[in-house]
């Protein structure tokens, strides 16, 4: 004996639902299918339910007055000649339900699909510096999927980030070689992730490729500048309300270093691979910080300048750099780098060269110190001038030369030695 | 707030709008006495008599071409055609003369009608009661086509409609008409022509689709919800012109699309959706663009078994769904 559903019919276009205004049947009664078994009132019509089984009534589930949905249970009816086709039916369609997990599962370790990025996937990808080949996708076939993408963004794994390659390698050392930086961690919880655009990753590209391309060393020497410290201050003054600008003494050691660049021209030169080229013109890169930025503007034709007009180009640039207004035109062409490290107090420090050039000088703070000069101590001004060199281009001897000469200048600089204009 | 089947939201809908305007008034065939086959106008020949609620002969076209005339001259009908499939004699009268009147006459003239009639299957009604007839229309500029999917939307725009000064074609879904229940403000409100509206806001798969089967596809997303998959579902509402940003937005949402109709799969309106997003949206897709719709079959079968096969359900539309979360 099987038991079968009756459920409310479909009893015209467009109704949804019936009430049942009355039970013309009760439980254990025989009825023979297409028996009337409730009179059903919908908004359209009423109507008898025909039974769809030959059977007995073994409860009714729905009571009169209850509304009920097309498709929804009424009644339970007991069926006498239980039909086998019924459990004959259910068996295979399991079977085939089972095959179909059993699919479903072989699909989820396939990766057929792991390389057919869709354009969502590519473009977040790419804006994000994401490895796809290091992502695991979830979609049908190991397909990564554009919420696997979403989902890596926002929970900020930077295990999947493509590193930055620079494009040029040192001569004669393999790729492979090539010192790659560590994977950095994400930003702590509390941290702060700044992104690196614009002027930050021109500095940081260019930082990367010259100590990873140039072969640093470094020197140093200590100059008394007592004289032109007291040369300076005796004029500053008068100066600034002549001229309208300061006179600083970065503008004397430019000056000092683009006269020895004249003497030693090996240092005012670039590494070209199969040669070395001098340059003519000497041209002087500033660094000028500005915020987070950096900027090298050039002075150019150093060389041919007075100490004044120097002062007067350090101070347009370094005021242009400040509001923004500078050009490339201002940045390009330099062939040797001062830079005014003494200004933030340093007294020591090794410069990354401004590649392409040869080697970039640091002037450091200038401090009072005793210095015994005949046997004697003396309260002198002293300055460390710290030198990076290209030793593909340079060595110590020329270097050393050059250091002492600008040493030398900068320690005869005085109100009969030298005019400022 | 009174709760109103679909059907119901018509009537208010009507009642209220002859109430405020006294230009406007229903012809159509039954629409008087009868209260029409469906019960839309039930009431509206007691209240406002036989020269607001015009029972017609059988002619399609002539039910159109009055309505035309009279709103040229600054009435505001609104036509009932029986049933949609019955709106083919009409044609002619809608497309050339309604939707073409405005330009023709170089802004002289304007057609402020409305056309109401009930489409869709699933009703046992087999092939001249169960057709979707949209398309046919969907690409003559001066119509717009609404196709509500809520008691609240057939109130607000059967309302904005009437109040439209150019032709509207309003098809009901039949099935919904007792179906579909919700609250509806007793207020005089209306929706705006031509937005869509966002019915569920989701991140795994985007579902656009209008009338009936946002019905389907919300009944599918509340169970898929279950399996933890989130359908965004994007009701058109006007499906002509189509509302383009909204369909972008949604179809940027997450990359993979879903459009159902209950019309025939080739021609169908959810094919110009599909173009849009191909247009717009290339570097947001993250699957193929998937389509549920009717079999290309000239009609509705009246077979219970065939009509079932023939019809969108919640378990096609949710399977779609899974498949294309699972893609």
């Amino acid at each position: 004996m099987a038991t079968e559903k009756i459920n409310m019919p479909q009893l015209g276009e467009s109704v949804t639902e019936g009430t049942i205004s009355s039970w013309l049947v009760g439980a254990g009664d025989k009825i023979k299918k297409y028996d009337p078994i409730a009179e059903v009132m919908t908004d359209k019509v009423n109507a008898e339910v025909p039974s769809s089984f030959t059977g007995v009534i073994k409860e009714l589930v729905a009571q009169e007055g209850d509304t009920i949905q097309v498709g929804d249970l009424m009644c339970y009816i007991n069926i006498e000649n239980s039909s086998s086709d019924s459990e004959g039916e259910s068996a295979p369609s399991e079977q085939i339900e089972e095959k179909q997990t059993t699919a479903r599962k072989e699909a989820a370790g396939e990766q057929s699909m792991k390389r057919r990025y869709s354009p969502a996937v590519l473009k977040l990808a790419q804006e994000h510096d994401i490895d796809l080949e290091q992502v695991n996708g979830t979609g049908q076939g190991g397909r990564i999927t554009r919420k696997d993408i979403e989902t890596l963004i926002v929970s900020g794994d930077k295990s999947v980030r493509t590193t930055p390659q620079s494009n040029i390698e040192a001569p004669g050392i393999q790729p492979s070689t090539s010192p790659q930086p560590e994977q950095q961690a994400s930003a702590k919880s509390g941290g702060t992730e700044i992104p690196v655009t614009g002027v930050r990753k021109a500095i940081a590209q260019n930082m990367v490729r010259s100590t990873q391309e140039i072969p640093h060393a470094w020197m140093a020497v200590e100059a008394d500048v007592t004289d032109l410290v007291s040369y300076r201050n005796q004029i500053k003054n008068e100066f600034k309300q002549q001229e309208g600008y300061s006179l600083t003494f970065f503008a004397f050691f430019v000056k000092s270093v683009a006269q020895a660049l004249k003497e030693f021209p090996q240092l005012n030169s670039t590494w070209a691979e199969d040669k070395i080229i001098q340059h003519q013109d000497i041209n002087l890169s500033i660094a000028v910080a500005k915020h987070q930025e950096l900027f090298v503007p050039v002075i150019k034709n150093a060389d041919e300048k007075s100490i004044k007009g120097i002062a007067r180009e350090i101070n347009d640039l370094a005021m242009r750099a400040r509001s923004g207004k500078l050009t490339s035109d201002d940045m390009q062409g330099g062939t040797f780098t001062v830079n005014n490290t003494g200004s933030f107090g340093s007294v020591q420090s090794m410069g990354v060269i401004n590649h392409p050039q040869a080697a970039i000088l640091q002037v450091e703070s200038i401090v009072k110190r005793p210095v015994i000069i005949n046997d004697m101590f003396a309260a002198r001004d002293m300055v460390n001038l710290c030198l990076s060199l290209d030793h593909r281009v340079l060595d110590g001897l020329i270097a050393g030369q050059f250091l002492a000469r600008v040493k030398e200048m900068v320690e005869h600089t005085n109100a009969n030695t030298t005019n400022i204009y | 707030m009174p709760v109103m089947s679909y059907i119901q939201a018509v009537t208010a809908a009507l009642q209220e709008e002859m109430q405020r305007d006294e230009k406007v008034f229903v012809l159509g065939e039954d629409v008087g006495k009868k209260g029409g086959v469906f019960g839309a106008t039930k009431g509206l020949h007691d209240e406002f008599g036989e020269y607001r609620v015009l029972d017609t002969p059988l002619a399609e076209s002539a039910i159109a071409g009055v309505g035309i005339g009279a709103a040229m001259y600054g009435m505001r009908p609104v036509a009932e055609m029986q049933f949609a499939d019955f709106i083919m004699p009409a044609v002619n009268q809608i497309i050339s003369e309604a939707a073409k009147m405005r330009y023709r006459s170089n802004n002289d003239w304007n057609v402020p009608m409305t056309i109401r009639a009930p489409y869709g299957g699933g009703v046992h009604g087999a092939l001249y009661h169960s057709q979707s007839v949209e398309s046919v229309f969907a690409n003559q500029p001066g119509l717009k086509i609404v196709i509500p999917s809520t008691p609240y939307d057939v109130k607000g725009l059967l309302k904005a409609s009437i109040r439209d000064n150019d032709p509207v074609l309003f098809f009901e879904h039949k099935r919904a008409y007792r179906l579909l229940k919700s609250d509806v403000p007793e207020d005089d409100y209306v929706l705006p022509i031509g937005k869509a509206d966002v019915k569920r806001e989701g991140s795994d798969v985007t579902v656009i689709t209008y009338g009936l089967s946002v019905h389907f596809a919300l009944q599918a997303a509340e169970k898929l919800e279950e399996e933890g998959i989130d359908t965004h579902i994007l009701d058109l509402r006007t499906v002509y012109p189509l509302d383009q940003e909204a369909i972008i937005e949604a179809a940027q949402k997450t990359g993979k699309i879903l459009l159902i109709t209950e019309d025939n799969k080739e021609g169908s309106i959810i094919g110009e959706v599909a173009a849009i997003i191909a247009e717009n949206c290339l570097f947001e897709l993250d699957s193929p663009i998937q389509r549920l719709a009717g079999p290309e079959i000239p009609a509705m079968p009246f077979s219970p078994t065939m009509e079932k096969y023939f019809m969108i359900n919640p378990d096609k539309v949710e399977n779609a769904i899974r498949d294309l979360a699972e893609f």
